[in-house]
């Protein structure tokens, strides 16, 4: 066993850094306010390759792995989670699956402009009754001539309004549940698909969370993703892969809440002394790292796996489990420990802690991961 | 267009400290970056390539580990990176660095050399225009703005009173400032191609047609008698009073040392 990074790796995490102490860390307080989605932000990921790093060159990527990827999101997110979620999304949940189950036809129309950053992605599982049970979908898509004809609505979409390029899950045939869904890629400006709601959230305010409407909305057959039937199965593998994306926001979020909890109470004095002097800070500092390195490890093997081509699936669960739990639980005690002051807007402790709710709840609840991690236990 | 860069990795003097008992600066531990007079050239060279095309070759003298400075400028887009390291290179001054670095880039084909203006560990400002001495091409230092017409590089020369503007048949050499532009980040593409890719050629001694009594400590004329910390100076006068009676005093004081009529 290895436990330390390849050179390049280690000259990434430095890449990443100043470009998230430079360009993202500046925006995160702003955007959070506003509920702004950070379209400057998102050119110069573009250009700089956040959004294609685990895609090979010859369809837009940088030719990077997994665990490039994973670090990318937890740099991104010590500063911001809703960069984090951006990228995250995109990558994960709509470049992803058209990679893994696209025709060569799609990759070169599709992911080459999201692996570039060109094109922005989403993705659309989730309905107002089909959460975790993604078998109640009501969205249905009849074939009818070169075109199948997309009826009903997506909730909670991340990125919606602003991505470009939708994977979106659709019934094709209703009576054989999760085995009658079909996956399409569905394009902004497609007749009859228009963006709903957008939601008012507790966190991650800056990623734009909307409702999708389709009516008689018309996708060309060809953009059918997999086989007819395949929809079910390509959501689930793509949340395996997404889940590696949240728990590295996760951890970031935490990472990115002692960072500024050391600096904190190493300056605020009571009693006339640093408040990092009081044991107990010290012994909370520590327990807060510790979690956090454990849950650093797990999204790192979890990548890692994926990388090496082997079945990564509960090590994903894990790493999303964990990681999320701990960026709750070191968040708050952030707040804690930045007292009166963690409380307001001035420090961007409380930002971290509203965001890390989401990382508990969204691509597969804590609950859900339970399940899954259980059931390849009792196998 | 071949451009040439010369850079140099030097410790981020922004996180050394100093040892409080000694008061000399701890370097163990501190980060490695690229010389930013140096990286500022690089991105002027790399501007080029983006507009009007270039090839760009990254030199620098330096031991083993100095590979990450290259690797860096190569996960910035440079196309070439030469690493000059040899024990006989070692303890060189400004003059045998000349040398050695022109003796590489007489190896190279080029149309524009260019180097820092000086490096944050040394701010001998010598290198550059001493590599332009020994190749015998044109040189212009303390560049704030570079364009190419032709034959020709146009650039804006900084000194204190104002700046001229000149214009240069190339070959030549020029040293920038770190001034004149924000470097960009590296990409992540970059970062894989330079480590994954492209390589970083290890030159040494066999590769250079030079004297080996002008290289290395032996080359150097520079002879360094004693190095110390400068000593404090004297705690200075300190006035408790209003505004108008200390400016009167600054006034007087200046006056009596003829500083001021």
């Amino acid at each position: 066993m290895i436990f330390s990074l390849s050179k390049e790796h280690e000259m990434l995490r430095e890449m990443y850094r100043s470009f998230t102490v430079n360009e993202i860390k500046p925006l995160a307080e702003e955007i959070d306010e506003e509920e702004r989605f950070p379209v400057e932000s998102v050119e110069k990921l573009a250009r700089y390759g956040f959004f294609g790093i685990p895609f090979p060159k010859n369809y837009g990527g940088a030719g990077g792995d997994n665990l490039a990827y994973a670090m990318a999101v937890e740099e991104l997110s010590k500063a911001c989670g809703t960069t984090g979620v951006i990228v995250s999304a995109h990558v994960s949940l709509c470049a992803s699956p058209i990679y893994e189950f696209g025709t060569e036809e799609q990759k070169q129309k599709y992911l080459i402009p999201l692996a570039k950053g060109e094109k922005i992605g989403a993705f659309g599982l989730t309905e107002a009754n089909a959460g975790t049970d993604a078998a109640g979908q009501q969205t249905k898509a009849v074939l009818d001539g070169d075109y199948y004809i997309l009826n009903g609505s997506k909730i909670f979409i991340t990125n919606a309004g602003h991505a470009d390029i939708y994977i979106v899950m659709a019934m094709t045939d209703k009576s054989i549940g999760t085995r009658g869904i079909s996956a399409f890629i569905v394009e902004r400006g497609f007749e009859g698909f228009r963006i709903g709601k957008k939601e008012k959230k507790m966190g991650i305010r800056g990623s734009s969370t909307c409702e999708l409407i389709f009516e008689n909305c018309k996708v060309p057959k060809q953009n059918l993703l997999g086989k007819v039937g395949q929809g079910f199965k390509i959501a689930m593998k793509t949340l395996d892969g997404g889940r590696i994306g949240i728990a590295a926001q996760a951890l970031g979020l935490a990472q990115g809440a002692i960072d500024e909890t050391i600096k904190y109470t190493k300056e605020r004095k009571q009693f006339n002394k640093p408040i990092a002097s009081f044991q107990n800070t010290q012994f909370q500092l520590a327990d807060m790292q510790t979690k956090t390195e454990a849950a650093r490890l797990l999204v790192y093997k979890a990548a890692y796996l994926k990388d090496k081509g082997a079945n990564y699936s509960q090590e994903a669960a894990m790493a999303k489990l964990y990681a999320s739990e701990v960026a709750m639980e070191v968040t708050t005690k952030a707040v804690q420990l930045h007292g009166g002051y963690g409380y307001t807007r001035e420090y961007g402790v409380e930002r971290m802690m509203r965001d890390a709710k989401i990382t508990e709840i969204y691509e597969g609840t804590s609950e859900v991961q339970r399940m899954v991690i259980s059931a390849a236990m009792l196998k | 267009m071949k451009i040439i860069v010369c850079l140099k990795q030097v410790p981020n003097t922004n996180e050394v400290k100093l040892d409080q008992t000694t008061g000399t600066l701890i370097r163990d531990g501190v980060p490695s970056i690229i010389n930013p007079d140096d990286k500022a050239g690089l991105e002027a060279a790399l501007t080029l390539k983006d507009s009007i095309g270039a090839h760009i070759t990254v030199l620098t003298m330096g031991p083993p580990q100095a590979d990450n400075a290259l690797r860096e400028a190569l996960a910035m887009g440079a196309d070439r990176a030469i690493l000059l390291t040899d024990r006989k290179f070692a303890g060189a001054d400004t003059w045998a660095t000349s040398m050695t670095l022109a003796a590489a880039i007489r190896n190279l084909e080029y149309d524009l050399i260019i180097a820092g203006r000086q490096a944050i560990d040394g701010d001998t400002a010598q290198v550059g225009p001493q590599i332009a001495e020994k190749l015998g091409v044109p040189q212009v230092s303390y560049v704030d703005e570079l364009e190419v017409k032709d034959e020709h590089i146009i650039v804006k020369r900084v000194f204190e009173e104002g700046y001229h503007r000149i214009k240069v048949k190339m070959p030549c050499l020029i040293t920038t400032l770190t001034e004149m532009n924000t470097p960009r980040y590296m990409s992540v593409a970059g970062i894989f191609d330079a480590y994954r890719e492209k390589e970083v050629e290890i030159w040494t001694m066999e590769n250079l047609s030079i004297d080996p009594e002008h290289i290395g400590l032996k080359g150097s004329p520079t002879k360094v008698k004693k190095s110390y910390t400068k000593a404090p100076k004297a705690p200075g006068k300190k006035y408790n009073t209003d505004p108008e009676a200390a400016a009167k005093i600054i006034f007087d004081e200046l006056k009596e040392k003829f500083i001021i009529k």
